[in-house]
């Protein structure tokens, strides 16, 4: 086996991504004085000291308490995009096909009562009510890149646990060998299912091995407040070292499976969206180099754009699992 | 007895031309204050790419309906802007060029040349831009002198291959999300406009009159 260096990972943050020291010296000057103002005060500012804030809370939607998490890998240390643009760029297309219209037009779903089905190849099938799910273990804050198929990423604060957490409790079967995701296709709350750009309800997968691994997240917010409409709510998959896409929205239904499992994007163009779908600079997309990537919200209009990495840099975490694999081949 | 004014006069006159310059340089005045106030999305750089490819698409529908505007609806002076509206097609096919190349590539040249050999649509656009570029420079008077009329003519239909071209490419585009609404209604313009053309097409226009 290849020895690779398994700093890829722990990518570290660019010069410009480090607050100047002056600037960080004046914070904790200012903390320092508003410390000494009152002894509550100095035991606030001792506190806010130990952990900078990773982004402005937005205050827009319910809150939903977490812990960090201890999961290997899972608080990059990058700069966070900002909550406007992680909530007004992206694809949903069961709302629409441009990148602003889930946002202009998820307003319409309803996310109570919402309930998940789990089903197939485990011994314990049953559904689960959202509220059920939320507490079923307890919610972590991730801080994973998101890359998409398209050339532009982010960086974003997830809330949720391990969807490995779940799949303990229904016990798959030794012959699961798969995981099947499907989302909701409500025609009369989402615009976009009418249309034939994809065959509805979208659907994805995962190997179970990939779905047990700890970095695969169920999600329930971002930003430390439940999911907006439009990123999925209220419930969602996010696996940080694959393509955006393979993390389905607003799940309805998991299934487990024996044979790998039929997937949206891979029935509606199977050259060019494979079942693994694992961010690499080295397999290009007929449409977009993969070699680089524009981090959404960096610097403005004239930045450079990134080097993508290998499983988007999560390779010392998810690498094992596609030992022996041509990744050409399995993409 | 005095003569029945020109129809369509109001095109001869001198505020005329510089009125209608000015309002083909609106669309990039707009991006530009867009670019420069920070409105242009999450993502202002793809904005401007593609806001920029889409104003060339409509600059040549609105260059090919010169012709057959003239002939139905018989606003001869119309001709007289047929050469400035071709030419701003060009020049947004030029800043679309140019933001792919300054805003995705990096101004880098060996980066373009392997995206262009990766990807035919960006292929399929460089020829479409080269021949935009060809009917361009040869757009001066001199030109027209130093090519002869006729050959001249036969040059600058080659605008009704750029039609097909450009089509291709926003297509080709839009394949990855299998989202043709856009390209199906420039394709049925552009149809149009090209079918115009044919002679029976031309009588009927001309019958109109």
């Amino acid at each position: 086996m290849p020895i690779r260096p398994h700093d890829n990972g722990f990518t570290h943050p660019r010069a410009s991504e480090i607050t100047p020291r002056a600037v960080y010296a004046s914070r904790r000057a200012l903390l320092q004085q508003l410390a000494g103002g009152a002894a509550l005060a100095g035991w606030a500012g001792r506190s806010a000291w130990a952990q900078t804030p990773l982004y402005v809370p937005p205050g827009r939607l319910p809150a939903l308490p977490s812990q960090r998490s201890a999961v290997a890998g899972a608080m990059t240390m990058e700069k966070v995009t900002d909550y406007k643009d992680a909530t007004s760029y992206n694809n949903f297309y069961e709302f629409g096909t441009d990148k602003g219209d889930p946002a202009k037009n998820a307003a319409t779903l309803k996310t109570r009562p919402w309930t998940v089905a789990v089903e197939g190849l485990v011994n314990r099938p049953r559904s689960f009510d959202i509220d059920e799910l939320l507490k079923l273990a307890p919610q972590e804050e991730r801080i994973y890149r998101l890359r998409c198929v398209e050339g532009w990423s982010m960086v974003i604060p997830w809330v949720g646990y391990s969807l490995a957490e779940l799949i303990r409790r229904v016990e798959p079967q030794g012959s699961a060998r798969y995981v099947e995701f499907v989302t909701l296709a409500d025609k009369a709350t989402m615009p976009g299912v009418g249309s034939r750009v994809l065959d509805w309800p979208y659907t994805e997968g995962l190997r179970l091995d990939e779905a047990m691994h700890p970095l695969t997240l169920l999600t329930f917010g971002m930003y430390g407040e439940v999911l907006p409409h439009q990123n999925g709510a209220p419930v969602r998959i996010v696996v940080p070292w694959k393509y955006g896409f393979k993390s389905a929205k607003s799940l309805v239904k998991i299934r487990f499976v024996e044979h790998e499992p039929g997937t949206a994007w891979n029935k509606a163009a199977k050259n060019e969206y494979g079942f693994y779908s694992n961010v690499n600079p080295d397999v290009a997309h007929p449409r977009w180099s993969q070699a680089t990537e524009r981090r959404i919200g960096e610097d403005g209009l004239f930045a450079k754009k990134r080097k993508t990495l290998l499983f988007n840099g999560y390779e010392a975490q998810v690498g094992q699992l596609y030992g022996g694999m041509d990744l050409k081949k399995f993409y | 007895m005095a003569r029945a004014p020109q129809r369509g006069a109001w095109l001869l006159r001198p505020w005329a031309k510089p009125l209608v310059f000015a309002l083909c340089l609106a669309p990039l005045a707009w991006l530009v204050f867009g670019a420069a106030a920070d409105r242009l999305g999450a993502n202002p750089a793809e904005a401007l790419i593609r806001a920029l490819g889409d104003w060339t698409l409509r600059f040549l529908c609105i260059t090919l309906a010169v012709t057959p505007l003239r002939l139905a609806a018989g606003l001869a002076p119309l001709a007289r802007y047929r050469r400035m509206l071709g030419l701003f097609t060009f020049f947004y096919a030029l800043l679309h060029l140019l933001a792919y190349a300054g805003f995705d590539m990096g101004l880098d040249a060996q980066e373009i040349a392997r995206d262009v050999a990766k990807r035919p649509f960006i292929l399929v656009g460089m020829l479409t831009f080269a021949l935009l570029l060809i009917l361009a420079a040869t757009s001066f008077n001199a030109a027209v002198r130093w090519l002869g009329g006729r050959r001249w003519q036969r040059l600058h239909r080659g605008v009704y291959a750029v039609a097909p071209l450009a089509l291709l490419h926003f297509w080709w585009m839009r394949a990855g999300k299998n989202d043709f609404a856009e390209v199906l209604v420039y394709a049925a313009i552009l149809g149009a406009l090209l079918l115009s053309r044919l002679p029976p097409m031309r009588r009927i226009l001309l019958h109109k009159q």
